[in-house]
């Protein structure tokens, strides 16, 4: 052991001396060492990261030398002692030094570990700490999963039934969205991705609102205008969807500054993927939120694809967790199918963010267990006994359904029940927001400004005149 | 004069009376500048251009001349002297002052003032959240605005140069333009987006880029140029207090412009075009640094015994089709003069619109002098040329009156 430091720091020696020049008599010597046997080692694994690993045999000849020059020697021992304390003064503070090069890393001997409560069988796992919950909360968090599920499956097969031309569904993420809501409050704000209804719902959206949006009917309070799952709505703090991807990270961090600047005790929770991290405006966002300590969370749902990109292909590093760091950004890795850690987690985020007015970063792993739309077929890209094992042995609604079981706050009648239920009123919310009318054509033209501008008006007075004079080719059933 | 001044300021709201105040003293300054050597024959030549010849002209344009500021004193004139980019400041610090709500977002523009002193003393006068300085990151820090401005915030978003601004073209077409819309007018994006364009002095392609053709298509935003301090001062405000949002194009060489405005508070309409020049025989609509070109022009085609009515259209989306109809009926000719490159430029699509609107009224095609389809390049002699010149607005105007 002792013998090794030496030689490394003999070989640091050696190092400098030759840069130094000190070593022009015995270097002929050398030479000679070198035609007679490589002393050179190739590279292994062990030594790969310090690169004078192949100086070790040259510990014979500088032992020889030694006596020779000690005195030099020891000038260099006590320079280097000195300057392994000293620390250089840059912009952007002061850092130590160190003679040794070494590369950090690229990746980490162990992954960031996760932080989970329940075990798969919905037992909480001996030492875990959490929030509690009241038996209240638990029962709405769980019928809330159960509904969102239902609402989700419903939806899916009216899609296939044509009756709505499009969906993307949550499945697999429901402890996501209900548990991330349930920790936070009515007047935190929201900047979804597109697979957050569940924070919707958890907030009082009805099963009839989210049907009005899909069918793009007049009750809609988008007015038409966007397709299918992008929802909106002001009164629940719940900023509408954009197809675009990551772009309401940046948002987000701009509503924590508007929070911030009014001094409010609210924080903003923004939502993406693991597609979404790379993005450009994610890691900007992250930066700024640092920069600028403003109450946000940013809330990744890595679940493992982007529509059939896998997380391999779309970074090296360990997840999404490690890029917090990278930024100044407090993260936390959690199990994404584990609503106790989920609920836990966020609150303690929000805390957090509010009263030391920082950002934290939160990484739910998951799976996603549904097609990334209706317009994809994730079997032609993964293995189908993948996806039935996530969605049936790692299905987090089941999951919590044994813990609340398990506290007596529910039973297989209060299930069967509320699914039935639940299914009843969504297929009347359908039926319902499929006879409604549409909105006016008048709406297509109102709300691109305050106040719509003559050119504006001019093309509605046009669109209206080619509608009366062609009345065959316009539907019936449109309103004017 | 005393009389002239006065009704000035009692009319502050009607533009085309002040600007008309305006151009008496530039007018007599470019007699003097012309006399020392003249600007149009050194540009057929094609020689070497005299740079100080040419700034001196391009200053002397709009700036109040010696020859003006002795001849009445100051303390009789109302009103206060300022440089464009300080009318910036005063309309942003007035609207700062009357709205807590309105802040102000980009790079360098806190502490050290903004690149080109737009915000200078702000951060120190609002505290750093209100003027806040952001890393380099132009898609994001415009998508923060449009977050902040969805949340109640009237934010202000600066691009050091607009050319930067390309960066957050998605932020602005895809949400800063859109989301009013399909929230279903839930959520309103009150936000200005400004910055300087334009082609400079030898700042390179990428520093001389002129946005506003690329922009003009988004649904959904309003766009407006400056060009003189009045102007300038009353489209902050309009644009601050507007519900909508604002892409407000100044001009890198317009900074420096000095005017006499108004102490008493005042605000531009967005949606107006400014009538410059009252006129008879063409109708040159022009916006930004052109407006100055033209007017040097003008000089030329008055002596000339021409009339030309000239109108600085100011909003560029949407279009003063009002005001501009008024002068296509009245003298039948019109001639576009723009910085923009051709193609799809802000001449392109006033074109289509005055042809489809006033077809009637033309007794002549429309003429429309723009830059060339080219990258802005850095060889002064070559810049001067993708720029229109006074001696090609005349011509053109000689053209038309045939």
């Amino acid at each position: 052991m002792a013998l090794c430091l030496r030689t490394s720091s003999r070989s640091i020696l050696y190092y400098l001396k030759s840069k130094m020049g000190l070593l022009s008599s015995s270097s002929s010597s050398l030479t000679h060492q070198h035609l007679q046997k490589p002393p050179f080692t190739a590279p292994t694994a062990q030594n790969v990261r310090d690169p004078f690993a192949n100086f070790s045999t040259k510990v014979n000849l500088l032992s020889t030398r030694r006596f020779q020059s000690t005195k030099v020697e020891e000038q260099w021992d006590s320079l280097n002692h000195a300057h392994h304390n000293q620390v250089l003064d840059f912009p952007g503070g002061k850092v130590a030094f160190t003679p040794e090069m070494r590369f950090i890393s690229e990746s980490p001997v162990e992954r960031v570990h996760c932080y989970r409560v329940l075990d798969d069988k919905g037992q909480v796992i001996m030492s875990s700490k959490f929030k509690q919950v009241s038996e209240e909360i638990a029962v709405k968090m769980y019928s809330d999963m159960v509904t969102l599920q239902t609402m989700d499956s419903v939806f899916y097969e009216a899609q296939r039934q044509g009756r709505i031309s499009f969906y993307a569904t949550a499945i697999g993420e429901e402890a996501i969205n209900i548990a991330s809501a349930a920790a936070l409050t009515i007047d935190d704000l929201v900047f979804p991705q597109y697979r957050e209804p569940g924070v919707l719902l958890w907030r009082g959206f009805s099963l009839q609102e989210f049907a009005n949006q899909c069918f793009g009917n007049k009750d809609d309070y988008g007015k038409g205008r966007q397709m299918p799952i992008h929802y909106g709505s002001h009164k629940h703090n719940y900023f509408t969807v954009a197809a675009t991807i990551a772009t309401q990270v940046p948002h987000a961090v701009g509503a924590a500054y508007s929070l911030k600047m009014d001094r409010k005790k609210a924080c903003v929770i923004t939502y993406f993927g693991d597609g979404g991290t790379s993005e450009g405006d994610f890691h900007a966002a992250l930066n700024f939120a640092a920069v600028m300590e403003v109450p946000v969370i940013f809330f990744c749902r890595n679940n493992g694809w982007a529509i059939s990109t896998p997380t391999s292909d779309q970074f090296r590093s360990d997840g999404v967790v490690v890029k917090g760091p990278a930024y100044g950004v407090r993260s936390i890795r959690v199990d994404g199918n584990d609503t106790l850690a989920i609920y836990t987690a966020v609150h303690a985020a929000r805390e957090m963010a509010i009263s030391e007015n920082r950002p934290i970063l939160i990484e739910a792993l998951t799976y996603r267990v549904g097609h990334h739309s209706t317009s994809d077929d994730s079997t032609k890209y993964r293995p189908v006994d993948e996806i039935e094992w996530w969605r049936s042995a790692r299905d987090p609604v089941a999951r919590f359904r044994k813990w609340i079981e398990s506290n007596g706050w529910w039973c297989s009648e209060d299930e069967s029940e509320l699914r039935t239920s639940v299914r009843k009123q969504m297929l009347h919310a359908i039926q319902v927001a499929e006879k409604a009318d549409k909105p006016p054509i008048a709406e297509l033209f109102t709300d691109v400004y305050n106040v719509p501008p003559s050119n504006l008006c001019e093309q509605e007075k046009f669109l209206k005149e080619t509608m009366k004079r062609h009345p065959q080719d316009y539907m019936p059933d449109v309103p004017v | 004069m005393a009389t002239i001044v006065g009704a000035a300021t009692a009319l502050s709201a009607s533009k085309s009376f002040d600007s008309g105040k305006l151009h008496l003293p530039s007018r007599r300054s470019l007699s003097i500048s012309e006399r020392k050597g003249s600007f149009l024959v050194v540009r057929s030549d094609g020689s070497v251009v005299h740079k100080a010849h040419r700034a001196q002209k391009l200053i002397a344009n709009a700036v109040a001349t010696k020859a003006d500021s002795s001849a009445a004193s100051t303390a009789s004139k109302p009103g206060h002297e300022l440089l464009l980019f300080e009318a910036l400041r005063e309309g942003l610090e007035e609207e700062m002052d009357r709205d807590p709500t309105v802040c102000v977002m980009g790079e360098d523009v806190g502490h050290y003032g903004g690149s080109y002193k737009v915000t200078k003393g702000l951060a120190t006068k609002y505290g750093d959240l209100r003027v806040l300085d952001t890393p380099i990151a132009e898609n994001s820090f415009t998508g923060m605005g449009i977050g902040a401005a969805m949340t109640g915030l009237r934010p202000i978003v600066e691009g050091m140069n607009m050319g930067f601004l390309l960066l957050a073209f998605n932020q602005i077409s895809n949400n800063c333009g859109m989301l009013h819309y399909t929230s279903g007018g839930q959520f309103k994006i009150p936000i200005v987006i400004r910055g300087p364009g334009g082609v400079g002095r030898q700042l390179g392609a990428e520093h001389s880029q002129r946005l506003e053709s690329y922009f003009q298509s988004i649904p959904g935003i309003q766009m407006v140029a400056c060009s003189t301090p009045y102007n300038a001062k009353g489209l902050m405000k309009a644009a601050i207090r507007s519900e909508n949002p604002v892409i407000l194009f100044e001009h890198v060489l317009l900074y420096n412009l000095k005017e006499r405005i108004p102490d008493e508070e005042y605000v531009c309409s967005l949606e107006e075009a400014e009538m410059v020049r009252p006129g008879e025989h063409v109708t040159i609509l022009t916006y930004s640094r052109m407006r100055y070109h033209v007017m040097q022009a003008a000089k030329t085609l008055v002596n000339k015994g021409y009339d030309p009515e000239v109108i600085d259209i100011r909003s560029l989306k949407p279009f003063d089709l009002h005001t501009i109809g008024n002068s296509v009926k009245k003298t039948h000719r019109v001639l576009i003069v723009e910085e923009c490159m051709r193609t799809g430029g802000i001449g392109a699509s006033l074109t289509a619109a005055i042809t489809e609107n006033f077809n009637d009224y033309l007794d002549a095609p429309i003429i429309c002098l723009s830059s060339q389809d080219v990258p802005t390049p850095y060889a002064g002699t070559l810049e001067e040329w993708t720029v229109v010149q006074p001696a090609q607005i005349v011509t053109a105007v000689e053209q038309l009156c045939q």
